[in-house]
């Protein structure tokens, strides 16, 4: 019953040293991860920021969407928009314009599905996100259905200093000397600041609203609350934030495709959230970190698995070609399994360790008291 | 004393065929506890639920200091100051008492969404609630979560919550439902302290108790009103002894 609460239980100082050891563990892992890990890593940033912006909807105000990728894909569409030609453009504009227009679609989407709710309100932004998808994929708009490339990173130019390129590069530079990787850390930087934000919006007066709503719409309502209202506030801001993401992504990979706002993308989403844990700002980071350590886990152990039984003659296949098709049954299984065993997510673990540490402590200490 | 706060104007519903409440016109003044009674499907809930905005009306009005409140939404109605518990305990579970209470009291802050302002800064809101679950005798049960507390206490807390939002106008589904002896003589008290400075709208069951605490009395049946009147005046009228209470009431 108490740990269905969201109430303090003496346990955050743990979660919170948890929180900075692996802080410590992104901020430090480009110096020691090799390029091809630190662009994943980036990657995994983008998914927690966008899962983390998901999951103020699902796990916060009790909204669940499967139309959230609309919002990443119309922001990472719009860094190509804003760069049609070979000239760079600058962040300060491309980034809140970008951002800007995600939120813009998430006020217009938002305002008519929230007319909606429970399974009526998924579908609803099934369809929504589904749109998004067909305007890249089928109209003159998205240039190509097999999506586009973004000729030019816009320019980052902060404080006088003029950082040629923002992206992450490929290689080390000649002579050993390690890439400066600047997206990865602008990608840490706008990670944190999404943490930092849901966690003052949470604590606010607004913040604790929405948990109402989540816990009880209808009595929310009858205190006077215009419920709708807050529903859409917490829809764009959530639109905002994953149009962050999106801007991020295009940056990072200089190629979008309109997949990026489909619905498998969205359930993408919601599984990440799911695997971290609804009930915590830092689950869905968790959740991203978790579901793409899986996938290359899943293919590394299907290459193994099948290089041995071609080594006894049991198979004849190609251990890579197998790694690459067979992978999404091994990661659906593992899903399952956790999903089963941890119903609270990954963060659910976490918590439920730190009040078992505590309490553990608590305990010998007060039979060390005993004794004595 | 009797300025009449609230006011209903043949005020009806209908679900398709059925009509559920039909020609409703009844006043409620501050200061006096207006006990609404009726058998199962009377309409009385429907009523309740008409005034608090819960449901649309199909025709009449409502007037609320004049002012015709039919057809406003739930929320706008508590933003004018009615407050409504309901028959079914509907808290917020998951939250502790105080919680559910102080949110109770952060619906009447004004002004924006309260997007950046901790809840922490706003220590007026959490005196407010502590001063709401002390009338109601729950100060204890602050950090409490609201599912773990007894039926009783969720009634309560449900009382608490109401009052919280600070409304003139009170109205109360069937507040004793469920509850033990000990319980229900706390909360008749309850009720008659809440008298001054409200009008309070009491659906109940327990005859007793309605008889004991109302100032007024009204008896619906098949969603019309068939009498209303003094206590005194209820017992003594031949319609609603046939109707409803039934000859063995003849000695009370």
């Amino acid at each position: 019953m108490i740990g269905a609460t969201t109430t303090d239980n003496g346990a955050n100082g743990l979660v919170r040293l948890f929180l900075l050891v692996g802080l410590g563990v992104f901020a430090l892992f480009p110096l020691v991860g090799s390029t091809f890990y630190v662009q994943l890593g980036t990657k995994v940033m983008v998914f927690a920021i966008l899962a983390m912006s998901l999951n103020l909807l699902v796990g916060f105000t009790g909204l669940v969407s499967l139309g959230h990728a609309a919002f990443f894909g119309i922001a990472a569409y719009s860094v190509y928009f804003f760069t049609p030609g070979f000239t760079a453009a600058s962040v300060w504009w491309t980034l809140p314009a970008a951002v800007g227009l995600a939120g813009l679609a998430a006020l217009v989407i938002g305002a008519l599905s929230l007319r909606t709710k429970g399974i009526f309100f998924l579908m609803v932004t099934l369809a929504f996100g589904q749109m998004v998808f067909f305007l890249f994929h089928d109209t003159p708009i998205g240039g190509s259905p097999d999506g586009v490339y973004v000729n030019a990173v816009p320019t980052f130019d902060a404080l006088g200093i003029d950082l040629p390129e923002l992206r992450d590069r490929y290689q080390l530079i000649e002579g050993g000397a390690r890439a400066p990787f600047t997206l990865y850390y602008v990608t840490l930087a706008c990670m944190l600041a999404v943490y930092a934000f849901l966690a003052v919006l949470l604590r606010s007066l607004f913040g604790h609203v929405i948990k109402g709503i989540r816990v009880n719409e209808h009595r929310m309502r009858a205190l006077g609350y215009p419920v709708y209202g807050y529903k859409l506030a917490s829809f764009v801001i959530a639109g905002l934030l994953g149009g962050l993401a999106g801007y991020l992504w295009a940056v990072q990979s200089l190629f979008v495709n309109p997949e990026l706002a489909g619905w498998h993308m969205s359930a993408e989403i919601l599984l990440m959230v799911i695997l971290g844990g609804m009930g915590t700002i830092y689950g869905p980071i968790l959740g991203a970190l978790a579901l793409e350590a899986l996938r290359e886990l899943a293919e590394i152990a299907i290459e193994y698995g099948v290089t041995a039984s071609n080594a006894i003659g049991l198979t004849e296949m190609d251990p890579h070609r197998a790694a690459t098709d067979y992978y999404l049954l091994v990661e659906g299984v593992v899903i399952i399994a956790i999903v089963i065993v941890l119903p609270r997510g990954l963060s659910g673990l976490i918590e439920d360790l730190a009040a078992y540490l505590r309490s553990g402590r608590r305990s010998a200490k007060g039979e060390a008291e005993q004794a004595t | 004393m009797s300025e009449t706060l609230l006011r209903t104007d043949t005020l009806s519903k209908s679900f398709g065929g059925l009509r559920a409440v039909s020609d409703v016109s009844l006043e409620f003044p501050v200061g006096l506890l207006h006990a609404v009674i009726g058998p199962n499907g009377a309409g009385k809930t429907t009523l309740i639920n008409m005034l608090s905005g819960d449901l649309k009306p199909s025709s009449g009005a409502i007037y609320l200091n004049g002012e015709n409140i039919a057809g406003l939404r739930a929320d706008q109605v508590s933003k004018k100051g009615v407050g409504r518990s309901y028959q079914k305990t509907n808290i917020l579970a998951e939250m502790t008492a105080l919680e559910n209470v102080r949110l109770a009291a952060q619906s009447r802050v004004g002004g924006g969404l309260g997007l950046i302002t901790a809840v922490k800064r706003r220590g007026d809101l959490i005196d407010r609630a502590h001063a709401a679950l002390e009338r109601v005798g729950l100060r204890a049960a602050d950090d409490r979560p609201a599912s773990a507390l007894s039926h009783g206490e969720q009634r309560q807390l449900e009382i608490a919550m109401t009052l919280a939002t600070e409304p003139n106008v009170l109205l109360l589904d069937e507040p004793l439902a469920g509850m033990g002896p000990e319980e229900t003589e706390r909360m008749v008290a309850l009720l008659r302290s809440l008298v001054a400075g409200h009008a309070v709208v009491l659906v109940e069951h327990d005859m007793d108790v309605v008889f004991s605490v109302a100032d007024r009395l009204t008896v619906m049946v098949n969603g019309a009103v068939l009498e209303s009147g003094s206590p005194q005046a209820i017992r003594a009228s031949a319609v609603v002894r046939e109707a409803y209470l039934g000859e063995d009431e003849d000695d009370a």
